[in-house]
């Protein structure tokens, strides 16, 4: 009985890995295989690709500033990549509204980034509002609206 | 907050609308008790060669049934039967079944040429109380179907007719964490259903032009990389006519702009536009190209509309710390708070008929739709849901429209009375979202 669930859990997780991207593919198996320096994989192992937000706003938390900063000194070791910010919201808002606040996100981002060390040129914000959901929604709502309140980092 | 509130609100709204049908119509639609008493209507067939004939009944007795205010008596009961249009109504027999209204028509197709003849009797008073003549092309039967049905209802219930008139939408699919967003368009009973846009890109929030065969609406950019990843390149707006099929991008601004909504003549558009954090409102004259700042607050000022006048501006904004409605005339000026209390406000729609705002209410358990006075007075929820918004309103400013999304994540659309009655879920082919309603088509 209990191996029955445990092949239905593995189907589970094997349809989930064929809906993600390729990027994400790779970050699942950075543990045992070596990632290069420079690239993307090395990014979000090194510093991390993502900041969180509390519901309607957009401070930066001590572990989205850390976070951050780890994502400034990875660009100086390798200022010749360039940053996008997509900020994301959830779904508890107005579409509209939404867009606006994604926005004021990845700009509370750049800022910081900014003011660590990356060069301006090199970096640009956009809003997903709610629209590009960076999760779908899983068992936990809070969770999965709380995974959605971000500024996700993508190295170009 | 609890739903007897609501509905006991709906009472007072009714009782002031009860009071503009007692003056305009001999049958009189009571709304006084809230849960409103439709009008018996029976429909028998048309007369006429044409199968047509009793393809036009069917949709105007779809079409009167759908607003709520009307209940078709079943055919079955009919007792008299009518050899030629010409034959006089047995008001006795209408009578018996308790029809108060009786609608009969006459149709003829010649080539490519519909004619369409109808009298709406008031049973009651064993009167005609209109008659009509409709001609036009046998494909435009539909569109003859509901001017029908809109003259039958305006001569009833006194209201300004919206039948005759379309929907555009976001037709939504989804496969994982990808969305597909498609433009859509339909007549408002979902006839004639067509998409507008091939879904490789993503649109949301489109409007109609009030005056032309025209809509706006914004679209996701996205740039993907040789790996495949997918990155955002912010959006804009754009303008699609729909007889010539041509897209035109609006402006070339610094920053993203979005919310778009046409001005009452069709003339110029108001959005927002996003720069380092910062949402403003602007206006867009489509004729000259000239844009204009109207509103400087470091804040997030968004989904602005119109007064049906063009003289003033209903918008949402945090400048006050938290997302409320506020006014302020066509040129920026005299910035007035429109709501107070407790939870967000969003999304103010201005009645084509002017006497009342739509808007969203987000509390941290519910979404409401709800409207208000241009005051801010006389405030009531209509409908409620896990995640209602987007309120868009019938050309009569009687009926509207929104989406509701349930806690699954599924999409749909509604439509509701301006008094929350009769709500009604809008069949669409795939899920569906921001939907925007027409002007009448004349």
């Amino acid at each position: 009985m209990k191996l029955r669930y445990f092949g239905a859990l593995v189907g589970c997780l094997a349809l989930a890995a064929c809906d993600s991207d390729k990027e994400e593919a790779i970050t699942t198996t950075e543990d045992s295989a070596q990632v290069d320096t420079g690239t993307a994989a090395d990014f979000i192992a090194t510093a991390g690709d993502r900041v969180f937000f509390e519901l309607n706003k957009h401070d930066l938390s001590p572990e989205a500033k850390a976070t951050l900063e780890r994502q400034a000194a990875w660009w100086k070791a390798h200022p010749d990549k360039e940053f996008v910010v997509e900020g994301h919201c959830d779904e508890r808002g107005t579409r509209e509204y939404n867009l606006a606040l994604g926005e004021r996100r990845a700009n509370q981002a750049i800022g910081f980034l900014v003011d660590y060390g990356v060069s301006e040129n090199h970096i640009r914000g956009y809003s997903c509002g709610k629209d590009r959901p960076f999760e779908i929604l899983g068992a936990n709502k809070e969770e999965f609206w709380r995974q959605n309140r971000t500024a996700v980092t993508v190295v170009q | 907050m609890n739903f007897q509130r609501f509905f006991i609100n709906f009472l007072i709204g009714g009782c002031c609308l009860a009071g503009r049908f007692l003056a305009t119509a001999e049958v009189v639609i009571d709304i006084n008790r809230g849960v409103m008493k439709p009008t018996q209507i029976a429909i028998p067939n048309f007369h006429g060669s044409t199968p047509l004939a009793n393809d036009i009944a069917y949709v105007v007795a779809r079409d009167l049934e759908s607003s709520g205010l009307f209940t078709l008596i079943n055919p079955q009961a009919y007792i008299q039967s009518f050899p030629s249009f010409a034959t006089r109504p047995q008001f006795k027999d209408w009578h018996l079944i308790h029809a108060q209204i009786l609608l009969h028509g006459n149709v003829t197709l010649a080539g490519d040429k519909i004619d369409v003849t109808f009298k709406v009797y008031d049973v009651i008073s064993q009167q005609v109380l209109d008659q009509f003549s409709l001609s036009g092309r046998a494909k435009g039967w539909r569109q003859m179907a509901h001017m029908v049905a809109d003259t039958v209802y305006t001569r009833v219930t006194g209201e300004k007719p919206y039948f005759n008139s379309r929907i555009v939408y976001i037709a939504e699919t989804r496969k994982g964490k990808r969305r597909t967003k498609r433009l859509a368009i339909m007549d408002r009973d979902g006839a004639n259903h067509k998409f507008l846009t091939r879904g490789n890109t993503l649109v949301i929030t489109p409007r109609f032009s009030p005056v032309d065969q025209e809509i706006t609406y914004f679209t996701y950019l996205e740039a993907v990389n040789a790996r495949g990843r997918r990155s955002s390149r912010g959006g804009r707006i754009y303008r699609f006519n729909l007889q010539t099929g041509r897209t035109d991008a609006i402006g070339n601004v610094r920053g993203i702009s979005f919310a778009p909504r046409y001005a009452p003549d069709g003339q110029s558009l108001i959005f927002s536009i996003v720069h380092k954090g910062i949402s403003s409102i602007y206006t867009f004259d489509l004729r000259t190209r000239v844009m204009r700042r109207l509103t400087h607050e470091n804040c997030i000022d968004t989904s602005p509309c119109y007064s049906p006048d063009g003289r003033r501006i209903v918008f949402n904004s945090d400048r006050g710390g938290s997302q409320q409605l506020y006014i302020m005339n066509a040129d920026g000026t005299d910035v007035r708070r429109l709501s107070f209390g407790q939870g967000r406000f969003a999304t103010p729609v201005w009645s084509p008929r002017g006497d009342w705002i739509a808007f969203t209410w987000l509390t941290p358990g519910d979404f409401y739709i709800g409207v208000m006075r241009p005051d801010g007075t006389g405030q009531r929820m209509i409908a409620k849901g896990y995640l209602v918004e987007c309120p868009t309103w019938a050309p009569n400013g009687r009926v509207l429209m929104f989406t509701r999304q349930e806690l699954n994540g599924k999409t749909h659309l509604y439509s509701i009375d301006v008094t929350g009655y009769n709500e009604r879920p809008v069949p669409t082919p795939q899920e569906a979202s921001d939907a925007a309603w027409s002007s009448l088509i004349q």
